[in-house]
């Protein structure tokens, strides 16, 4: 699964260009998510985001997740869904949950 | 993601070779497969990540892998460098297609009318046969004319090309269909031919006609049952 935007390169472009950039990808989805597993989402500490890990639902907790990462220097996984009791209390209009690995581009 | 995997990785992609990036979800660990090696089992979920083209997931030893599959774009290889085909163009990228247009009439196949697009202009024949169509590339032909459509039709149905398609009426197609049949190619052969080309929304223009095709390529793509082949249709 291969988005056609290329995000990748995105990351690799603002990281070239001296920004501090975490990519986050869908690893993981059950039942109605709007991204499949492999879409992308690249965040700068800046604040810029290319890409997308849903329909806008989660994108705000994920970039903040992502500057977690970037200062940390340390991967993240999150998990999303309605049924959720963790610290990630952001629902999903469509019922589905997913997972979603955060890494520093280091 | 280390900068220099990230590098790999795009070297690779620019490539056009398949490769799939394993990550190893506690610690964030990755390699790049088949560059690197990798343990039977997480091998195996990769190569058949690719194959799918979906991402999987995979415990091994207690470790939870992600397999993210990169494959080259499909390609899209268009008999003809018609006005449908400039509607086209713009709309392949994004849809995951590399655009590659066969047109030996030079003043159709320009750069001017078709910035940044693959223009071969070499007769389909020996095009078709260079381009060697895959399981991963749809061939359409929309020049309406047999000298150049009919050609690349008998190389694709000799192809595992995942969609065939070709412009034309429902009488023009009867009349393919015969012509294909004289070189040999059966009725199930000719029945892989999506024709008239594109879902039917009663497109008129030529945008409306691009779309439909893409339309159609997406859900052959998919595995969704609008881009199955129709019912083999009678001469009118």
């Amino acid at each position: 699964m291969n988005d056609n935007e290329d995000i990748l390169a995105t990351a690799g472009a603002w990281a070239a260009a001296g920004e501090q950039v975490a990519i986050a990808t869908v690893v993981e989805t059950w039942g109605s998510s709007p991204r499949p597993a492999g879409s992308q989402l690249a965040v700068t500490m800046s604040g810029r985001m290319a890409g997308s890990v849903s329909g806008g639902c989660i994108e705000g907790a994920v970039a903040d997740a992502a500057k977690d990462a970037m200062r940390s220097g340390t991967p993240k996984l999150l998990d999303f869904g309605i049924s959720d009791e963790t610290a990630w209390q952001v629902g999903l209009s469509c019922g589905g949950k997913l997972t979603v690995f955060v890494e520093p581009l280091a | 993601m280390k900068a220099e995997l990230l590098a790999r990785l795009q070297a690779a992609r620019a490539a056009k070779r398949q490769v799939a990036l394993l990550t190893r979800l506690s610690d964030g660990a990755q390699r790049l497969w088949p560059d690197e090696d990798a343990p039977a089992p997480l091998a195996e979920a990769a190569r058949g990540a690719l194959a799918a083209d979906e991402a999987a997931n995979l415990t091994l030893d207690g470790e939870a892998w992600f397999i993210h599959p990169h494959n080259p774009p499909l390609r899209l290889i268009v008999v003809g460098a018609a006005h449908i085909t400039q509607a086209l163009a713009p709309m392949t990228a994004p849809l995951g297609f590399a655009l590659i247009v066969i047109d030996p009439r030079r003043a159709f196949a320009t750069e001017e009318r078709f910035p940044g697009v693959t223009l071969i202009d070499d007769w389909p024949d020996e095009a078709m046969a260079r381009l060697a169509p895959d399981a991963r590339s749809a061939v359409v032909t929309l020049t309406h004319d047999p000298k150049l459509d009919d050609p690349a039709l008998d190389i694709a149905l000799k192809s595992e090309a995942f969609y065939i398609g070709a412009l034309g009426s429902r009488r023009t197609h009867a009349k393919r269909v015969a012509r294909l049949a004289e070189l040999g190619h059966g009725e199930a052969a000719l029945a892989r031919i999506h024709a008239p080309v594109g879902l039917d929304i009663e497109a008129v223009t030529a945008p409306e006609i691009a779309l439909s095709i893409m339309a159609e390529l997406v859900a052959a793509r998919r595995g969704a049952a609008l881009g199955a082949v129709r019912a083999p249709r009678v001469a009118a």
